[in-house]
């Protein structure tokens, strides 16, 4: 029941931000409610979905476990500040998605994947994608999607 | 041709941008959030609730309790007359008196914030006096247990038997008769996005407008306005982007309509978004049967009869409006449905219990029926020493059986169980896994193969809720406009949450108008625009809102050719329209562009003579006639491994044929079918819904109630063959059910295939590593 707050000032996706906010929101509802970026969704609050990834000083985070005050300093880049157009083209293309919910999440950890292993098999992709549930697909079109977009990178 | 190409979805270019618009993304001036007491028992009465302490503190703006509601909303109780005695408990929007389920809402609590609100529902002091809770069916059905509902003498909902032939016959002339005691535990459909719902209530006229996460817009239309009292004109459902529903969203839910009464009883729109752990509490539940079933066979193999006892584990209420009834209802209609067998009966005795309520989420009673049928098939085979597929094959359905009612009493019109089977022994080398199961068991490596057989049951017609006396509409309606521009704008009372109907019924359009694709705009999910319908749920979308639409575009099409032809002094019949331009169709020389129609149509009317038919908005419906639903079918093929050390399954290679008629956009179905394998592969290694014998549930986050991640999930290979619908033009069976129908009967049997030589069996989902090492006697 605490209403502490603490003023926070980082940049989120580029822009510069300053913001009073309560010590115990987290940083996907305070990037959802109080900036508008709905981008990032709210899935379970665990840290278990993926569905609120956001990307903190250049690494994904679950954005409902994060506080905002510790994002205080920090650069945080949500899926509306952009994500590798070729890998949303083929997110597209394969529809690798359904309803969408998932999919912000899932492109900024597939971007991360590839950043860090731009060769990686069937497997390695399941692997890393697995912190991001999709109830919808059966996960194929999107491991289908990375898989293509790393072999179209190195040829 | 648009029709049957892979074409990808115009609304993932928004979703793949985040700029999807879901619920919990819209925000309305003044609005409030909404946060619930729930019970904290299974069953309980509530003596007091005191609420000042929650309303002292800061932003909380109002409690309710059930009497706060009392004036404002009514109750409601789940009737179905095609089943007129099943019991049908009076429920309130919040519990009054008692509470029946853990999680089930008691109170509420608006405040500034989503936060102020929880603070809040922390602070409502309730009195509690808990009542011993009943948490299965066998000890529901006791005769001393404990009775849920006031008004009912036992906690017995419904019991009825169907028959055909004479099971005793069969039996008593059985060469062979295999049996099993089968335990489906309980699970749900646990969409990404939770429910949601915001309501606003305008008092000046009196008129609610509510954006929800829901699969059924005109459904909740009528629910809120008669449950309110609303004039239903003054209610409008918009359901703007959903994050998966699967079933969950397609029911009133006492909470939703809380957040509606709340608005207008507070004068300020109210917010209320599920957590995960209410989801796991309070959304509609599935499965929880336990299932004794048992197959006779000739001497050769053929069966003779089937007889299933399904023991159903509903809720502590019915689902309304639809009832709690359809999942042992298809189980007992389903069960042995591909196979040539005159003698059937299946009995069905449904409880309710302390449990949230159980009801229809994807492939409702379709895994269920599919791998009882399939498990006592594979048992028989076994018994017989026969290959599992060669059983099959001798006791298929075959192509001229049909059109044939089921010894379950369900219409086939035209099923392909050989052809689908045909197509799978040619994708998959059977003998080849075979020979490479022999030598890795050598090794000390269990891997198994299993079949499952599947009907699946879609686009049910307007018989079984219009006689039921539900207000859901089972017909579709496609509202068409031709804009001045020449582009069309489609309105469709089915909805879309990712499956990718509004794409499927765009290419319809597309086709049947002959105009690009990216000239038509789908609209879908919004009560007041859309022509009433019946949303999307037990795979309806392509069958019922795809020829409501191929008629719709043919209306208007005949329309701008008629326009057409009056100007060009020609006979519309010699005219036809490719890629938007109006040509002459015997030579294809181009006339006139639609854009030209659209402008004379909507600014030129003058120029257009009278007495021809040239509206430029037009709606047409389609509604099926005498028949209950339209059946596909298909088959899986599952390899698993078992580690017989630790218990844990892994799935292999994964096959599916299907046939779901003709299909509208392949890109879209394949994917779906995997969608559904996986939930199906979950319903059978890792999703249940767990509770203690008092009935507070164990499984309350993703920590515990474990969902199919990629990791765990293999590659799906899915193929098809159409056998399309000959009752409507299009042709299009649903296809949603198929992989969740499926998924869970070819694991169970892959399961048990691999287990074989270790003279063990398993017969419980999910199949946990504690219960298989049981299974193994290894624990």
């Amino acid at each position: 029941m605490s209403t502490k707050h603490r003023r926070i000032s980082l940049t989120v996706n580029g822009e510069a931000v300053a913001r009073e906010v309560p010590v115990r929101l987290n940083l996907v509802d305070f990037l959802r409610h109080d900036l508008g970026f709905t981008g990032s969704h709210v899935g379970c609050e665990q840290g278990a979905c993926g569905a609120c990834t956001v990307v903190l000083d250049g690494q994904t985070v679950r954005g409902c476990l994060v506080l905002a005050v510790q994002a205080d300093g920090c650069a945080v880049v949500t899926i509306e500040g952009g994500v590798d157009d070729d890998l949303r083209e083929m997110f597209y293309t394969l529809n690798a998605l359904q309803c969408g919910f998932c999919t912000p999440g899932m492109l900024l950890s597939s971007a991360e994947l590839l950043r860090a292993n731009p060769n990686p098999s069937r497997e390695d992709i399941r692997e890393y994608l697995s912190g991001n549930f999709c109830r919808c697909t059966g996960y194929q079109a999107i491991v289908d999607a990375v898989f293509t977009v790393a072999e179209a990178r190195r040829s | 041709m648009s029709i049957g190409a892979s074409v990808p979805r115009d609304r993932a270019k928004r979703l793949l941008l985040g700029r999807g618009q879901f619920v919990d993304d819209i925000q309305l001036p003044r609005m409030v959030h909404l946060a619930f007491v729930r019970s904290p028992y299974a069953h309980a009465r509530i003596e007091a609730i005191g609420t000042a302490e929650a309303m002292a503190l800061p932003g909380v703006i109002a409690v309710y309790t059930a009497d706060d509601l009392e004036a404002a909303v009514s109750s409601w109780r789940p009737e179905h007359k095609l089943f007129p005695t099943m019991a049908a408990p009076e429920q309130f929007a919040l519990a009054k008196g008692t509470a029946r389920w853990q999680g089930e809402a008691v109170a509420a609590v608006i405040a500034e914030s989503r936060a102020q609100a929880e603070d809040g529902a922390e602070q409502v002091a309730v009195t509690w006096h808990e009542l011993p809770a009943v948490t299965d069916a066998n000890a529901a059905l006791a005769p001393d247990a404990p009775i849920l509902h006031d008004d009912m003498t036992s906690n017995l909902a419904f019991t009825t038997e169907v028959v055909a032939g004479d099971v005793a016959v069969a039996f008593g002339q059985a060469a062979h008769v295999v049996e099993e005691h089968f335990r489906f535990h309980r699970h749900s459909g646990v969409s990404l996005e939770p429910r949601g719902i915001i309501a606003e209530f305008e008092p000046g006229e009196s008129r609610l407008t509510v954006h929800q996460s829901h699969q059924t817009p005109h459904q909740q239309q009528d629910l809120y306005a008669r449950l309110m009292g609303l004039p239903e004109h003054k209610v409008r459902v918009i359901c703007p982007d959903v994050g998966g529903a699967f079933g969950l969203k397609h029911h009133l839910m006492a909470d939703e309509l809380v957040a509606c009464v709340a608005a207008r009883l507070s004068g300020r729109p109210v917010k209320f978004i599920a957590d995960r752990l209410e989801s796991f509490l309070a959304d509609i539940h599935c499965r929880d049967h336990e299932v004794h079933a048992r197959m006779a066979f000739s001497a050769i193999g053929e069966i003779l009869g089937i007889e299933v006892d399904d023991l159903f584990n509903a809720g502590a209420y019915g689902q309304y409006p639809r009832t709690s009834i359809a999942e042992g209802n298809q189980i007992t209609r389903l069960t042995g449905a591909p196979y040539r067998h005159e003698h059937y009966r299946a009995g069905l005795r449904m409880a309710f219990l302390n449990k949230s309520i159980l009801g229809h989420i994807r492939s409702v009673g379709h895994p269920i029926a599919c791998a009882v049928t399939e498990r006592l098939v594979d048992m028989g085979a076994t018994e017989l020493k026969l290959d599992p597929i060669e059983i099959r094959r001798m006791n298929y359905l075959a192509d001229d059986d049909f059109p044939r009612t089921s010894s379950g009493g369900v219409d086939f019109e035209n099923l392909s169980f050989n052809g689908c089977l045909d197509k799978a022994v040619e994708m998959f080398d059977v003998p080849a896994f075979r020979a490479e199961q022999a030598n890795l068991r050598n090794e000390g490596i269990y891997r198994g193969i299993g079949i499952a057989t599947f009907v699946e049951l879609t686009a049910i017609g307007p018989e079984y809720y219009g006689e039921g006396g539900q207000h859901i509409s089972a017909q579709e309606t496609c509202l068409l406009r031709l804009e001045g521009s020449g582009t069309v704008r489609c309105y469709t009372g089915v909805t879309d949450q990712g499956q990718g109907i509004d794409t499927g019924i765009q290419q319809v359009v597309a086709d049947v108008m002959g105009v690009p694709l990216a000239d038509i705009e789908v609209i879908s999910g919004d009560s007041a625009l859309c022509p009433v319908g019946g949303g999307s749920w037990g795979s309806r979308g392509a069958a019922l809102g795809g020829e409501a639409a191929m008629r719709a575009a043919r209306t208007l099409r005949g329309n701008i050719l008629n326009i057409a032809a009056s100007q060009l002094q020609k006979d519309p019949g010699d005219l036809t329209i490719d890629q938007g331009v109006v040509i002459d169709a015997a030579s294809g020389t181009s006339h006139m562009a639609v854009s030209e129609i659209g402008r004379i149509g909507h600014f030129q009317p003058y120029n257009i003579p009278d007495g021809i038919s040239a509206d430029l908005t037009v709606v047409e419906r389609y509604g099926s006639r005498d028949r209950m639903f339209l059946a596909g079918n298909g088959l899986q093929i599952a390899t698993v491994e078992v580690d017989i050390d630790t218990g844990i399954v892994t799935p292999l290679r994964h096959l599916v044929v299907h046939d779901c008629g003709r299909i509208l956009n392949p890109l879209l179905v394949r994917e779906q079918v995997r969608g559904g394998v996986v939930q199906g592969i979950g319903a059978a290694l890792y999703e249940e819904l767990r509770y203690d014998e008092d009935g507070h549930l164990l499984t309350g986050s993703f920590a515990d109630y474990l969902v199919p991640m990629a990791g765990e999930m293999p590659d799906i290979e899915v193929a098809h063959i159409e056998t399309p619908t000959k009752t409507s033009e299009l042709g299009a069976k649903g296809a949603g059910e198929a992989g969740t129908a499926g998924a869970v009967g070819s694991i169970l049997n892959a399961v048990n295939d691999a287990i074989a030589p270790l003279e063990a069996s398993i017969a419980v989902t999910p199949i946990t590593p504690p219960r298989l090492l049981k299974a193994l006697g290894r624990i």
